[in-house]
């Protein structure tokens, strides 16, 4: 089964969520996969602090130029088609600027006289790590790079391998509701949105809902710090979210974060509720985990 | 006219509020709301909108099914799996490339403005507001973002605004940088917990690249002085000076439930605090 922590912003608690049901499975004695999907800002391995491999270079397709075998000025017509930018006729040739490139492969299959091969281009890291019973993987994009989606799509292609041995696969999304989050989304079979009781983060909840409506993905909402702004119950009723259970508001677990710790092991009261999260999102997802 | 950007690197530090405070403390400022992935600073400034654009990037495909014979060329080249099996879009997945438009040999795709979102120039009690809504799932925020500043930069020329405060987008990626390119100053929004360190530390080292006048505010003081302490070394080992800091406290929320800035809700604390740090940020913008 595979399961997504999103939320429509950061900083609502996904990141806590995502984790702490992780280890509540592995108590449980089964087996997880986590992914780290927010390849910008991955944070989760401060909390689950697994064994880290070194790393590989994640890469896309670019373009690679024969300047004997392009036809020149008269041609152009890789760089009329190219529409990221990608490709500027300059002093006599083609320039590519392979930060814009998307890896469509577009110039290659327009070109007329077989000019152009395909190189790739490092755009970050896949790491992948280990605790007992949870595999770990997390990617790291190069700073200011703009080019998410591979290495989102690397990191859940070994997911995928990893989930044939796995009970259950994690997805912590990226902030936001727009591309990255959506390539997350892909494939899963419940969403678990996180919010918190403030005017910001109901807000940001109604988005993802739109998200996950539109994608056609059953979900339910999670509120973090329960108790320690408005009543964010009554706005799950009004919209029709299922709420799947609460995290609730203390200066202790403000505190236990703080530390890069898991609220898990804070307080049976904590693990009580990250307990009834796991067992609500079982039984609205429809099958034993 | 200068431009101050306020980033955090990681979502939730409590940026958005602490724009909205500097625009209640600083006089003759535009505002923009950057963040237009999780667009907030409206809920706070309670704009009301003069002008509503629709914003367009990029392409998207539109696939006539009367000229299509099921070849699947473009099924077998499109990287993106962006074409489905009976030969729809998969709008989630496209890019935008046109690769499908070039393979057709029937003339059955056609590639057409893609609407992403829209922008919208406002009026707020604090001055002037530029702000955006991403489309549900669209892409491109960075284009949007850059739509946004230079719409608030505009206007800022045109009423003869002082300072432009750009509520920032998260992260290191493209729209932070379209939240960065051509600011005069970045403010950095730090809580002393250890993920949030982790992101400062990410999005510190993007600000060498721009080489911009940079100052921190630590958010939530109290929760872990040892961090606090963190942050300030890495600060001074990084040449960014620590302008202020926000006790961790509820009244950021009542304000944000009342629709008010921290300013407004508490004059006397919030509001000297805020007074305090934007005198600062005066001082290194110049
Ligand atoms: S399409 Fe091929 S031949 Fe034409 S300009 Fe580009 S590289 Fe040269
Ligand atoms: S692969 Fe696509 S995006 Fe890259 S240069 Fe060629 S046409 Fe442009």
């Amino acid at each position: 089964m595979r399961i997504a922590v999103a939320s429509g912003k950061g900083g609502t608690g996904k990141t806590t969520v995502a984790t702490n049901l992780a280890l509540h499975h592995m108590r449980q004695g089964r087996k997880v996969a986590f992914v780290d999907c927010d390849v910008e800002e991955p944070n989760a391995h401060l909390f689950l602090k697994p064994e880290m491999d070194d790393g590989t270079e994640v890469h896309m397709p670019v373009p690679v130029f024969d300047d004997d075998a392009c036809l020149g000025e008269e041609c152009r017509k890789c760089v009329e088609l190219c529409r990221f930018k990608a490709l500027i006729w300059m002093a006599g040739s083609v320039m590519p600027f392979t930060e814009m490139c998307h890896g469509c492969g577009l110039c290659k299959l327009a070109c007329p006289a077989d000019a152009i091969s395909e190189g790739t281009r490092a755009v970050g890291h896949a790491y992948r790590g280990q605790l007992p019973g949870l595999t770990f993987h997390k990617g790291l994009m190069r700073i200011g790079e703009a080019m998410a989606p591979p290495l989102i799509r690397e990191l859940k292609e070994r997911a995928t391998e990893d989930a044939s041995n796995a009970d259950i696969v994690l997805l912590d999304c990226p902030p936001g509701a727009s591309c990255p989050v959506v390539q997350s989304l892909e494939n899963v079979d419940f969403a678990v949105l996180v919010t918190e009781p403030t005017p910001f983060g109901l807000h940001d909840l109604g988005i993802a809902v739109k998200l996950l409506r539109k994608l056609d993905i059953p979900f339910g909402a999670v509120i973090n710090r329960d108790g320690m702004g408005i009543d964010a119950h009554a706005h799950l009723r009004e919209n029709g979210i299922d709420l799947l259970g609460t995290v609730p508001h203390s200066i202790e677990a403000a505190e236990t974060y703080s530390r890069g710790e898991m609220l898990y092991d804070a307080s049976p009261e904590l693990e009580q509720a990250f307990t009834a999260i796991a067992e609500r999102i079982e039984s609205k997802a429809g099958g034993a985990v | 006219m200068k431009q101050l950007v306020v980033i955090s690197g990681k979502g939730g530090t409590g940026k958005t509020s602490i724009t909205a405070a500097l625009a209640a403390v600083a006089e003759n400022a535009v505002l923009a709301d950057c963040d237009v992935d999780a667009a907030d600073l409206h809920l706070v400034l309670d704009p009301e909108i003069d002008k509503e654009e629709d914003f367009y990037s990029g392409e998207t495909p539109v696939f006539d099914a009367d000229l299509c014979t099921q070849c699947g060329l473009c099924l077998d080249n499109c990287r993106f799996n962006a074409v489905s099996t009976d030969f729809q879009p998969i709008k989630e997945n496209c890019e935008g490339c046109g690769v499908c438009e070039f393979i057709c040999p029937s003339g059955a795709v056609s590639m057409h403005p893609r609407w992403c979102g829209v922008k919208r120039v406002s009026r707020t009690r604090f001055g002037p507001m530029v702000h955006a809504e991403l489309g549900i799932g669209e892409e491109n925020s960075g284009k949007l973002v850059t739509d946004v500043r230079r719409t608030s930069a505009e206007i800022a020329e045109r009423d003869g605004a002082e300072f432009v405060i750009v509520d920032g987008s998260p992260g290191v990626g493209c729209p932070v940088i379209a939240s960065l390119t051509g600011a005069d100053a970045c403010l950095l929004v730090a809580e002393p917990t250890v993920s949030a360190i982790h992101d400062l530390e990410r999005v510190a080292e993007l600000l060498k690249h721009f080489r911009l006048p940079s100052a921190c505010v630590i958010n939530k003081r109290g929760v872990n002085p040892e961090l606090e302490e963190c942050i300030i070394g890495f600060c001074e080992a990084s040449g960014i000076p620590v302008v202020g800091s926000y006790p961790y406290d509820a009244a950021f929320n009542r304000a944000q439930s009342e629709r008010m800035t921290v300013v407004e809700y508490d004059p006397e604390g919030f509001g000297l605090t805020t007074r305090n740090i934007w005198e600062e940020i005066k001082q290194f913008m110049v």
